[in-house]
């Protein structure tokens, strides 16, 4: 997709949003909107039209992950004929463990999976048990893997300005 | 973490309301008041339990590019390769996988031809291959955790 052209003010919420998140007080769209020049309604009023453009996914709590106990994530992928995707994908996205589902491209020889989906856990086992189910609802045949985490070293959600976004190194976060 | 703030986290993964005092009204959906569920949303921020409270971004959707990239790092080498990727404030996220491909990483960045040049720097830099696996397809994006 190209760029998205959004009106200054608009982005300008997206990206005091994306930086230092909703200010936790009683009216959080207006302080929101006051170091931006804008009242209460217009904050709102953009906040709005960044949900409805699906800019922003969804609004809430964004946690860490490994402080809530969850440092398992295991990559499932799967090599399926192309015309599978579709369906498969959508099937392996309505799995209540799975919590992202793509289809990417196949580098061959190195790597010939061509469908992605992400369980996060607290426990190898359980994941490893979510994999296998992946894979009876795919069918057994189909040539499959899971990576599981070792390590991370790094991460953040998406923000609206990764380039001009500091990050700081942490090592409890996955 | 108590029971109060699980709930807090359980029900406030998403659907915040848009309103003059959202809180008010997320708080009495889950039996609080107002100044409680603030409170205890700081707390949970200071104690690095939530990043935040706000947004999730679709990234994409804002013109900006992302993609997932592997390289299969030998292990004697692995520290000096991951400062190397890690160095890059357009690697959102870098895990260590137990593969051949031992190294997962993302690349976002605002404008899309910036994403390229960063796989061919860290080419250039680490002298491994980079393997890009954009995607092709979105079929679900919901990451919620129970607490």
């Amino acid at each position: 997709m190209t760029r998205m052209d959004l009106p200054l003010p608009w982005e300008n919420v997206a990206r005091r949003l994306s930086a230092e998140g909703l200010p936790l007080t009683a009216r959080p769209y207006r302080d929101l909107g006051r170091s931006l020049g804008l009242n209460e309604a217009e904050t709102m009023r953009a906040v709005a039209a960044l949900q409805h453009l699906g800019v922003v996914n969804r609004f809430g709590v964004i946690l860490r992950n490994r402080a809530l106990g969850f440092t398992v994530n295991g990559m499932c992928v799967f090599d399926l004929p192309d015309v599978r995707l579709a369906q498969a994908g959508t099937q392996v996205g309505a799995l209540p463990f799975v919590s992202l589902c793509y289809a990417r491209r196949r580098q061959p020889p190195v790597w010939p999976f061509n469908l992605f989906c992400m369980i996060h856990g607290r426990e190898r086992d359980v994941v490893t048990r979510q994999f296998q189910q992946v894979r009876e609802l795919l069918g057994t045949d189909v040539p499959a893997d899971i990576l599981i985490s070792r390590r991370c070293f790094k991460q953040r959600g998406a923000t609206y300005a990764p380039e001009a976004t500091p990050w700081t190194p942490s090592t409890g976060i996955s | 973490m108590d029971a109060i703030d699980r709930n807090i986290v359980n029900g406030l993964q998403g659907g915040f309301p848009l309103c003059p005092r959202p809180f008010a009204v997320a708080a009495q959906a889950l039996k609080l008041d107002e100044e409680e569920l603030i409170t205890r949303l700081t707390r949970m921020v200071a104690e690095d339990v939530l990043s935040r409270f706000g947004p999730l971004y679709h990234s994409e959707r804002l013109g900006g590019a992302m993609t997932l990239a592997a390289m299969a790092v030998p292990e004697a080498d692995f520290d000096r390769v991951c400062a190397i990727v890690n160095n890059f404030p357009e690697v959102s996220q870098n895990y260590e996988r137990d593969h051949t491909l031992n190294m997962w990483f993302v690349v976002s960045a605002e404008r899309p031809e910036r994403v390229g040049q960063v796989l061919d720097q860290i080419a250039q830099l680490t002298g491994l291959t980079v393997h890009d696996m954009p995607k092709r397809r979105e079929f679900f994006i919901d990451l919620k955790l129970e607490a």
